[in-house]
This record gives structure tokens, C-alpha cells and sequence, in this order.
């Protein structure tokens, strides 16, 4: 195991460390809010960060479990492309923006375009998620527990929305669609990872009605 | 019988005026197209040098040397890129070129000692292999970006904006979106594809510091980053870009091309390449950063007199999108029955959008992109970069100077009165700059 204060060590000097080969399990305290703390990880490291931490924790991640006890500012997994990511606490914005794979997990609540240009995340929010959401989302599954905010799905694409509270006005193009069982299946799946525990008939799928995919005057407004 | 002499055009409504309300009113939707800016703007052409003459001794052509070569990115990178000349290969998308043309650039660019850069749609492995020296760019869409390739490239560039449409995403039209293109962009086979405008991460010079320190943390401070901006703002946006900690700003003058996107927003937004040069040096004069943060000029470079102004009103290289495409084939004098069936002649042809690229450049389409052979596409590019290379070395010469980046403003003055304030270069013939003094 390795140890990292971030108030005496320099956030460089810990990215540098997971970049070679980092020890199976790392520890980051006193994280202060920093920005880029494990970033553009390659390795299957499990690494724990005792505190909050600022833009684009874990971002581009490969491979590696972090885990944050608190909150995470702006970006926290952006582009993540396989691995885990668990937030104790709440997420700012653009919360696994543009991820392409691996599961980001929030406990707390998660800001405005959570899941934004989304490419195949598993995403799941124990609490509620903020305005346009799963804006553009291409593909993936972002699963909310409690509410979402207004314009959710807008613009979507092949990407799945489960929530269990309320919706705000839908974004465009976004729809309620169908719980089939294999969905019910895939949700189950998806809490089950998280250790959340919801009865899953309290949970609406929305997807994409898929009438932007081409250029068409009857649906300019839309634009 | 009717007498033609006695016909008047309308200038408020031309022919083409006409034919464009006419095909509104068809369809009901804008027009996309590709290529760039089709209108006349004060450009390159509108300035001349002076050459040597009694104060300044020319440099003998052929025997005395006038080197090219330019590094980018000294500013943070460990490991700055070193090109042999300073014309690169702009920044277009697997999807709305083929992989044949991918892969002349690459070969061409290599063959030159100059980098090449993707685009809207992530890297290709055949780009990767063709191109010694890539540049990866970092867009809104975030199509295919992933860190393996973030590490392979020889340069990041995080585009927040293009001259032929500042302000707006990429468009892709389904019928380029085969199931390769569709794969590496996560999208459905097909669709339409709108690129987003906005970075998904970040808003505002502030965050984008703070996203540039996470790519040099991802890549270890060895990449040279470059900020690419479309030539609008060009003042703030070239110091906002300086203060986030580029290593290199790209600026998109307006005559910059595009594979498809709203024909208004191509005409009628940004501004010329020329004034963007001036706004742009002078931007990093003013932080005192003229030549440690590199400036490359791009938006309607087409021969070496282009290139080598460029260079004398201050930027480090130029880049080529449209010009290389044109060296490839593109509007080439033949299949011309091949340009009928998409409504349009050589010469005239701006249809990168549909896919049918006549030529084999701007396709999908495996029977176009076979008339593109990736070796013959690579040395009619290497032949045209020659060209150019020549052109720059004989105007330097001219101006006495032993390498073309000692060119400077004293060696040009300006033909027209918007040319000469856009440049703040001199009218010919006077010492009057207009808008100074």
C-alpha cells in the first residue's frame, strides 16, 4: 500500500507514481479540493481518497477503482473509459461527461448535465440529478434514485435513463418508453452494483423518441 | 423575339439569390454544404512584398540557403514537435474524409517533415502509422477520444472552435455514417449527426485552464498543447487562450473550409484570415508572448505567397485543410458525370455533405474512395507542399532573408485601403495605415 498528503506531496508527483506501477492499493488524503487527482490511470489499482476533491477526478480512468469520501468537483470521471468510480458524497457538474465505459457511482446527489455526451457509462445516482442531464447521451445507462431537473435527455441518443422520482420538463426528443423486462433485468443489475436497494416497479425508463436522427422541417422546432 | 440587352438582373436578387429562396421554399431547411466561404474578402492577395532593392541585399536563389524549419510548442511541452517546414495539415475528420485520404495526408505530411491532425471522429490506425508527427485533437463531441490515443499522439489540440463556423458543432450527414464511422463516434448507423458546439466539461477560459492542467497531467507534461479558435473575437480569445496555458493557438480565419454545415453560418460568421493574423500577433505582443506561444494561421492558405504573408505579419506556421484536399482531387476535372448527379460541375463543387465525393476524397463510399489511391493522393499532396516550400523560399530570398520566419511587416505594404487597415500594413505607395493615427 502507498500513502499520499496531498498537502505536502504535489498532485504531479502522485499522477506521475500511478502512472509507472503503482502499488495494488493507494491511499490519498487531505486531497483539498485539487484538480486532476488520478487522472489517465492504466492499471488495475484500487485507490481511496479521504476527502473532497475538484475538477476531473479520475478522468480518462482505465481499469482502476477510486473511491472518494466526499464530494467531487466539476467533471469527476470525465471520459472515463472502463473501471469504477464511487463518490460518497455529491458531484458538481458534468459528471462523467462524455465517459465511454466502467461505472461511476454517486451517492449524493449529482449537479447540472450529469452524464453529458455520455458513450456507454453505467452511471448511478443515489439522490437527484440537476438540469439537462444525459444531455446529447449516446449510449450507456444512467440510472437516478431520486429526482431529475428540467430538459432531462435532451437531444438523446441510444442511451437508457432510469429514475425513480420526479421529472422536470423532458428535453428534446427525450421520452418516457416501455420497462421490459430485460430493462427491469438491466436495472436490477445496475442497483445491485451499487448496493442500492429500490423496488424496481418505482422506476420509469425514458430513451430517445429518435425523431432528430434525421434533418426534417416537421420537427425544426426541435432544433 | 426578345432583345437580352433590355433584360436587367436585379443586384438585390441575383440569379443565385433567386435559386436559393427557390430551394427554401422547397424544402423548408437551410442549406448544408461543405467547403468554406464562397464570398470575396479582403485576403492575402491584396498585400505585396517590397523585395530587396538598394537598403537590402536579396539572397541568391537556389545557392544561398533559406530554411523552413519551425519547433512548436516550447512553451511547457518536454517534448516540443520539430517540423522541417511550417505549413501543417489541418485538423479533418475520419468520417468526412475516407481512410485513403486520411492516409495521403498522413503519408504526405510525413514525406515532408510536417505533422497531420485528426478530427471529429477520433484517430484512425492508419492515420497513426502514415503520420510521424499527429496531432490529436480534443473536441466538443469527444467522438472516439480516448487516453491510449491521447498518449500515441505528438500533439494535442483542444479545438474550441473553426473559421468556417465559429460558434457551431460539426454536422455529419447519414449517409457518411457507415458502421466503421458509426462505431468510433458511439453513434447509431445512419443518423444525422450533430456534433455539439460546446465543450461537455468545461465553459470559459478559467475551466479551460484547469482542463488543460489535467491533459498535461494525463500525458505527463510531454505533449505540446494547442488551443484552436475560429476568427471571431480574435483579440480575447488569443490572450484568453495564452492565459489558460497554451503552448500553441491555432486561428480559423473564415475562408477556412468545412464537410458540412449551414451555408448562412459559413457566409456570415467570423472574420478574414487577414485581419485574424493582425488581431492575433498582436494579442501575443501585447502579453509578450510573440514566438514563445507559436501562432499558426489556417482559413484559405492555398500557395506559398499566402503562407509566406502569413508568416511576415507574424505567425510561426500555417496550416491547410481545404488546399490539401484540392492537391487530393478535390473539384479535379473529371468522373464529371459524377458531379451532375449531385447537381453540380468540377470547379463548383462544395458537396463534401452528401458523401458522394466524385473523387474519392470526402467518402464512405468503397467504389468512390478506390479512385484515391492512398500513394498517388501522397505525392500529388508532397508535390503541392513542394511547391508551396518553393514559393516561401523564393519570396524570403527576395526580401533578403536566410529563413522564411524572418520575414516581417516592413517587407509588405497593402493594394487596397480595407487590406492595408485589416493588416495595418501601409497602402502601397504611402505610409498611410488607415485606422492608426
Amino acid at each position: 500500500m502507498s500513502n499520499f498528503d496531498l498537502d505536502t506531496t504535489a498532485v504531479r508527483k502522485l499522477n506521475q507514481y500511478l502512472h509507472q506501477t503503482p502499488a495494488d492499493k493507494v491511499v490519498v488524503d487531505k486531497p483539498g479540493g485539487r484538480h486532476s487527482i488520478a487522472v489517465g490511470l492504466d492499471a488495475s489499482v484500487d485507490i481511496t481518497i479521504n476527502g473532497h476533491v475538484g475538477y476531473y477526478c479520475g478522468g480518462m480512468n482505465k481499469l482502476a477503482t477510486i473511491r472518494i469520501h466526499g464530494n467531487a468537483g466539476p467533471g469527476v470521471a470525465e471520459n472515463m473509459m472502463s473501471g469504477t468510480m464511487d463518490i460518497s458524497g455529491s458531484a458538481s457538474q458534468y459528471a462523467g461527461a462524455s465517459a465511454h465505459g466502467g461505472t461511476l457511482i454517486i451517492r449524493g446527489d449529482a449537479s447540472s448535465r450529469c452524464g453529458i455526451s455520455m458513450k456507454g457509462v453505467d452511471i448511478i445516482v443515489a439522490g437527484s440529478v440537476g438540469h439537462m442531464s444525459a444531455f446529447m447521451a449516446q449510449t450507456g445507462n444512467l440510472v437516478i434514485c431520486g429526482d431529475a431537473g428540467d430538459h432531462l435527455g435532451d437531444s438523446l441518443y441510444e442511451a437508457v435513463i432510469y429514475i425513480r422520482g420526479s421529472v422536470g420538463e423532458l428535453g428534446a426528443d427525450c421520452i418516457e418508453k416501455e420497462m421490459t423486462a430485460e430493462h427491469v433485468q438491466k436495472l436490477a443489475a445496475l442497483l445491485h452494483t451499487a448496493g442500492l436497494d429500490h423496488v424496481l416497479t418505482d422506476f420509469r425508463r425514458y430513451g430517445s423518441a429518435r425523431k432528430l436522427y434525421h434533418f426534417d422541417i416537421d420537427h425544426a422546432d426541435e432544433y | 423575339m426578345i432583345d437580352k440587352r433590355a433584360l436587367k438582373e436585379s443586384a438585390t436578387f441575383p440569379a443565385n439569390v433567386l435559386a436559393e429562396i427557390h430551394r427554401a421554399a422547397d424544402q423548408g431547411i437551410y442549406d448544408i454544404r461543405g467547403f468554406g466561404a464562397k464570398r470575396e474578402v479582403p485576403c492575402f492577395d491584396d498585400l505585396l512584398f517590397l523585395g530587396a532593392s538598394m537598403s537590402r541585399y536579396p539572397l541568391e536563389g537556389y545557392r544561398e540557403k533559406c530554411a523552413t524549419n519551425v519547433t512548436l510548442g516550447t512553451r511547457f511541452a518536454s517534448k516540443p514537435i520539430e517540423l522541417d517546414i511550417p505549413i501543417t495539415i489541418a485538423g479533418m475528420s475520419f468520417g468526412s474524409l475516407g481512410a485513403n485520404a486520411k492516409e495521403s495526408l498522413g503519408l504526405a505530411a510525413t514525406m515532408m517533415g510536417t505533422s497531420t491532425t485528426t478530427g471529429d471522429g477520433g484517430m484512425t490506425s492508419e492515420e497513426r502509422e502514415s503520420s510521424k508527427t499527429l496531432v490529436y485533437q480534443v473536441l466538443p463531441s469527444r467522438y472516439g477520444l480516448n487516453p491510449d490515443d491521447l498518449r500515441r499522439a505528438d500533439a494535442l489540440e483542444v479545438v474550441v472552435g473553426q473559421g468556417a463556423k465559429p460558434g457551431g458543432g460539426g454536422m455529419l450527414l447519414g449517409q457518411k455514417i457507415t458502421e466503421r464511422v458509426a462505431g468510433m463516434r458511439d453513434l447509431p448507423e445512419g443518423i444525422d449527426q450533430r456534433s455539439a458546439c460546446r465543450h461537455p466539461d468545461w465553459t470559459g477560459p478559467d475551466d479551460l485552464k484547469i482542463k488543460i492542467q489535467e491533459l498535461r497531467e494525463i500525458t505527463d507534461y510531454e505533449k505540446p498543447i494547442y488551443v484552436k479558435i475560429g476568427a471571431t473575437r480574435v483579440t480575447y480569445d488569443v490572450t484568453l487562450a495564452v492565459k489558460s496555458g497554451a503552448d500553441v493557438v491555432v486561428v480559423d480565419g473564415m475562408q477556412g473550409g468545412t464537410a458540412a454545415t449551414q451555408d448562412v453560418f459559413i457566409e456570415h460568421v467570423g472574420i478574414p484570415t487577414l485581419p485574424a493574423v493582425r488581431l492575433a500577433v498582436d494579442a501575443l505582443k501585447e502579453l509578450d508572448m510573440h514566438r514563445e506561444v507559436q501562432l499558426i494561421i489556417s482559413g484559405g492558405i492555398r500557395n506559398g505567397a499566402d503562407a509566406a504573408k502569413a508568416l511576415a505579419m507574424g505567425a510561426d506556421a500555417v496550416s491547410i485543410g481545404s488546399a490539401a484536399m484540392v492537391a487530393l482531387g478535390c473539384n479535379r476535372n473529371a468522373w464529371v458525370e459524377d458531379y451532375e448527379k449531385i447537381g453540380t460541375l468540377p470547379g463548383y463543387c462544395h458537396h463534401c455533405h452528401t458523401g458522394a465525393c466524385p473523387v474519392g476524397v470526402a467518402t464512405q463510399t468503397p467504389e468512390l474512395e478506390a479512385r484515391l489511391r492512398p500513394q498517388q493522393g501522397a505525392l500529388w499532396l508532397r508535390n503541392y507542399l513542394s511547391t508551396m516550400v518553393l514559393e516561401m523560399q523564393t519570396l524570403a530570398r527576395a526580401c533578403g532573408k536566410s529563413h522564411v520566419l524572418n520575414l516581417e511587416p516592413e517587407d509588405l505594404v497593402a493594394m487596397t485601403i480595407e487590406a492595408a487597415a485589416m493588416a495595418r500594413l501601409p497602402l502601397a505607395g504611402t505610409n498611410w495605415i488607415p485606422g492608426s493615427n
